[in-house]
């Protein structure tokens, strides 16, 4: 389980508690916060789940792969703290995790 | 070329004949009949990846399962894009490169010269042009009486869309609807007469596009696509490359053309198709948001892509050769039970639209996802402003090919609000 705050392009914050096994797209998914699309459903080959990692969050989210790494590339916006959220599985290690939503999904 | 074609005899019911290797599906009066659909229905549930060992295009896999799909279309390293993307090749003295057809890195490099075009926030500086342009047409419509909707709406709003974009003399933006036909012509289809004309209007393409790039090296600043084609970095000397210029004109035509001009009249076809979903969207016009992807899937502009094997692998059970084709149906895919509930009907309410192929999946996916989809918003809401029913009063004419999925022709009645 672990506490996952949501943050909007406009400010609004949502704060979710997640489920270990879910992923950061799933639980934005489940709950219904806008802003993320996730067209594939979390194959990671569509790059709508497209989140800004809070930077102080970043060693414990880690890298991406190299297929995330080749989706994330598709996006000109793509900051050094992109990530597809439906790549970043739900741990008891990310309670606290801040993920900023960009203004647009491509 | 069309030998084998004038040879095979034709048989529009799949289940006539046997479950083997010469089933062939990729053939385009299979298409144009509307007939396909129980051909792939008969695939992917007896022989969902299909070896088919001959054909007017050589022989080629069948890949016609949503999932088996996605794991081509996601595994570039296996399934490689380079030297073509549809299934009929391209000839060899005439290739035409484009970055569509290619693998990184190249693919990569190009790709991202010419995608912030289409990105969301230059969207939103073109969507004010677009509605003008959309509710001018619409306004200029006769009601009562029957017109083309293809010719009257769906052409010319793309049309106009793809000279915005180009930033094309507007006045010559037919030339543009033209030249995407010609680049998609089969053989058969009668839009040319010979491949030498095709060649010929192609080169005047290139010609008028080569003038316009210089004219654009010399005045920089302008966010169309061939200022930003003129000045990025790894396609500035693209005139030096004129077959590789004329390659991402042509895919940057089709890709804003066909495939947004299909959908426009699919949805309207749709719509009469399934009169209770018309209802539910007059009731509430909000549904256009998951309308629009809805209406992508139904249509599925773009029938399939293909790739080659560039090592042996396994699929759905099957060997697959280093060097073969591998022909993935995005329209079976869209209508895979397993993967999409009720698949043959039409609803404008689902819970997850956009989870469908038309668009494909990887570092392939269309860059122009997001402008089809607005264009698609654009235009319902103005029609929907306007007209109390666009009726089909006659049977659609649709396109000889296995590869554009479309039609020519669309009868309809428009009915104005009362």
């Amino acid at each position: 389980m672990a506490k996952i705050t949501y943050i909007q392009f406009d400010g609004t914050k949502t704060e979710i508690d997640a489920e270990n096994g879910s992923t950061v797209m799933n639980t934005a998914i489940d709950n219904l916060i806008p802003g993320i699309d996730a067209d594939c459903g979390g194959e990671c080959s569509c790059a709508t789940c497209h989140v800004l990692v809070d930077p102080a969050w970043m060693e414990k989210v880690g890298a991406p792969s190299e297929q995330e790494n080749a989706m994330l590339d598709l996006n000109p916006d793509r900051e050094e703290n992109s990530r597809l959220s439906c790549q970043i599985p739900v741990t008891d290690e990310l309670d606290g995790l801040i993920v900023n939503l960009p203004e647009f999904q491509y | 070329m069309s030998e084998v074609a004038a040879s095979t005899p034709f048989n529009p019911d799949p289940y006539a004949i046997p479950l083997d290797s010469k089933f062939n599906v990729a053939q385009a009066r299979l298409f144009q009949q509307d007939a396909h659909w129980a051909w792939f229905d008969r695939l992917r549930s007896e022989s969902p990846v299909h070896y088919c060992d001959e054909s007017e295009f050589g022989p080629y896999w069948s890949v016609t399962r949503y999932n088996d799909i996605m794991e081509v279309d996601t595994n570039h390293q296996i399934y490689s894009s380079e030297g073509g993307i549809a299934i009929v090749e391209q000839a060899e003295d005439f290739r035409l490169p484009m970055f569509i057809a290619m693998d990184p890195p190249v693919h990569d490099e190009q790709r991202k010269v010419v995608s912030p075009v289409v990105a969301p926030m230059n969207l939103k500086k073109l969507e004010s042009t677009i509605r003008e342009r959309a509710a001018g047409l619409l306004d200029d419509l006769p009601t009562g009486e029957e017109i083309n909707w293809v010719d009257r709406i769906s052409i010319e709003l793309t049309t106009q869309m793809l000279a915005t974009l180009f930033d094309f003399p507007f006045e010559e933006r037919r030339k543009l609807t033209r030249w995407s036909d010609v680049a998609t012509a089969s053989e058969e289809s009668g839009v040319v007469e010979s491949e030498e004309q095709r060649r010929q209007e192609l080169f005047e393409c290139l010609q008028t596009f080569t003038e316009i790039f210089r004219e654009r090296q010399a005045r920089p600043g302008n966010n169309d696509l061939i200022t930003m084609l003129a000045h990025g970095e790894s396609t500035r000397d693209l005139l030096d490359r004129p077959m590789e210029f004329l390659g991402n004109l042509i895919l940057l035509i089709v890709g804003g053309n066909d495939t947004t001009r299909n959908s426009i009249t699919g949805g309207v076809l749709a719509l009469n198709q399934f009169p209770a979903e018309y209802d539910k969207l007059r009731a509430n016009p909000g549904l256009i948001t998951t309308m629009v992807p809805e209406i992508i899937r139904w249509q599925t502009p773009l029938a399939h892509m293909r790739r080659r094997a560039l090592v042996d692998a396994e699929l759905g059970g099957q060997q697959i050769k280093a060097g073969d084709k591998v022909v993935m149906w995005y329209v079976s895919g869209n209508r895979d039970e397993q993967a999409i509930e009720n698949p043959y009907e039409f609803a404008i309410d689902r819970a997850r639209p956009r989870q469908h192929l038309s668009f494909g999946f990887g570092i392939h996916r269309c860059m122009g996802n997001r402008l089809a989809e607005m264009q698609l918003r654009i235009i319902w809401e103005e029609i929907l402003k306007r007209f109390d029913n666009i009726e089909v009063v006659g049977e659609p004419t649709r396109i000889l090919s296995t590869f554009v999925k479309g039609y020519s022709d669309l009868p309809v009645i428009l009915h104005p609000r009362k």
